[in-house]
């Protein structure tokens, strides 16, 4: 391990703390420059997850929360690789993930939007990568919602994604977005993004191949984190 | 090589999907090995109002230095009973999140230094795009003058990163707050 291994995060996709249209990061965004952190034992580890964390059904959201019925909503598959930034494969990693019902609405006490809630819908998920770091989930296409950030204020329908990699420095909390949609160029936090390409990089593509007959659409949604460029001690 | 994937805000809704968010706050079982200790503390925003919408991730060594992950060349070692990872929330209490942990041993920075005791923190909140990487330190701890992370930083601002021994009585408490913006931002790295 060497003292000059400086950021591997890229900061030409990620948003910085500081984004005004947003406005609930004026006072939570750091002011004071990030203080560079040479990759130890702390960064390059992190949890491993194994079976026990996941059952095959909590990657299903239409069946995961069955009350009385099916949920209401388009049904749809996404499904996707895990890979960090050399283009390696991250297998056996979780991610979970969450998102509205198909009337725009979370089943979160705080979440007030004047939407009815499913009864038979959390939208919430988790699954593990296979060995070739693939991961589906089984869900309905979520609503968009209102949020007080300004006047109008709408989010593009998105579905929220948490990911570990196989190291704590791997962890990416983001969100998924659907191609074509209007309210993409009026969300402060899509647009936070800096670049066009790392905002298209959050855009799922419908995939016709993955598209099930009179049951479901597909979306591909391949994820890249941040991956240990120099492993310690060699 | 491919490009990143970027980073959106966890936002307000994740307690429902996160596996035990608040469950994990515990992370020592009646097996686990070590100094049972607290640790407090609130997230802060600009106006010194707490974030009652944060989630603090946490990662650890055991009591011996060791990380319970093949990276760790001693990872055979480690405890069984201590998994090293945590996360809690604002949000049950609006205010004040609550870790139960272990002190974790030293680790090492190469083949001759070592690292003063220390636990990773990633901070996640709504309003924040990307999440912010810190470190908790340990007040009193006689490692922390030698520690070659602490020692790059500022001494006006490395206190940031220590958390302080509260006088509570049950259990060794440390106090640690995170202060996002202002006069006493905590010292965040960019890993
Ligand atoms: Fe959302």
């Amino acid at each position: 391990m060497t003292d000059a291994t400086s950021s591997a995060l890229d900061w030409s996709v990620h948003p910085p703390y500081l984004h005004e249209p947003y406005r609930s990061t004026v006072k939570r965004s750091p002011q004071q420059p990030l203080v560079p952190l040479p990759r130890t034992l702390s960064e390059l580890t992190g949890p491993v997850y194994g079976e026990d964390t996941v059952r095959p059904e909590d990657s299903d959201l239409t069946r995961n929360a069955v009350v009385n019925g099916e949920p209401i909503g388009e049904r749809i598959i996404v499904t996707g690789r895990l890979l960090d930034d050399s283009g390696h494969p991250i297998p056996n990693a979780l991610i979970e993930v969450w998102q509205a019902n198909a009337a725009g609405r979370y089943i979160h006490k705080k979440d007030q939007h004047d939407a009815p809630l499913d009864p038979n819908f959390t939208g919430a998920g988790r699954t593990l990568t296979n060995d070739q770091g693939e991961y589906t989930f089984t869900t309905i296409r979520p609503g968009a919602y209102p949020w007080r950030n300004h006047e109008n204020a709408w989010r593009p329908p998105h579905i929220h994604f948490s990911v570990f990699g196989t190291t704590f420095l791997e962890r990416l909390v983001t969100q998924m977005y659907f191609p074509g949609d209007p309210l993409l160029a009026y969300d402060p936090i899509y647009n936070g993004i800096p670049s066009e390409e790392g905002r298209q990089r959050l855009i799922a593509a419908f995939d016709l191949d993955l598209t099930q007959p009179e049951w479901a659409l597909g979306y591909r949604f391949d994820i890249v984190v941040c991956g240990p460029q120099q492993t310690p001690f060699e | 090589m491919s490009r990143q994937s970027p980073s959106q805000t966890v936002g307000p809704f994740f307690h429902p999907a996160l596996i035990d968010v608040q469950a994990q706050n515990d992370l020592v079982t009646p097996q686990t090995q070590g100094e049972r200790i607290i640790i407090t503390g609130r997230v802060l925003d600009g106006d010194g109002v707490a974030v009652p919408d944060a989630m603090i991730e946490v990662w650890q060594a055991d009591y011996q230095g060791i990380y319970p992950h093949p990276n760790d060349p001693r990872h055979t070692e480690a405890d069984p009973h201590f998994r090293g990872f945590g996360r809690v929330d604002t949000w049950q209490t609006g205010d004040t999140f609550t870790l139960r942990t272990i002190r974790p041993g030293p680790v090492p920075w190469d083949d001759t230094i070592m690292q003063a005791p220390h636990i990773n923190v990633r901070v996640f909140a709504r309003g924040m795009l990307i999440h912010a990487v810190t470190r908790i330190y340990f007040a009193g701890e006689p490692a922390n003058a030698a520690d070659p992370v602490l020692s790059r930083i500022d001494s006006a601002r490395r206190e940031t990163l220590i958390a302080q021994q509260e006088d509570t009585g049950d259990l060794p408490t440390y106090r640690f707050d995170i202060h996002l913006q202002g006069d006493s931002e905590t010292v965040f790295f960019n890993p």
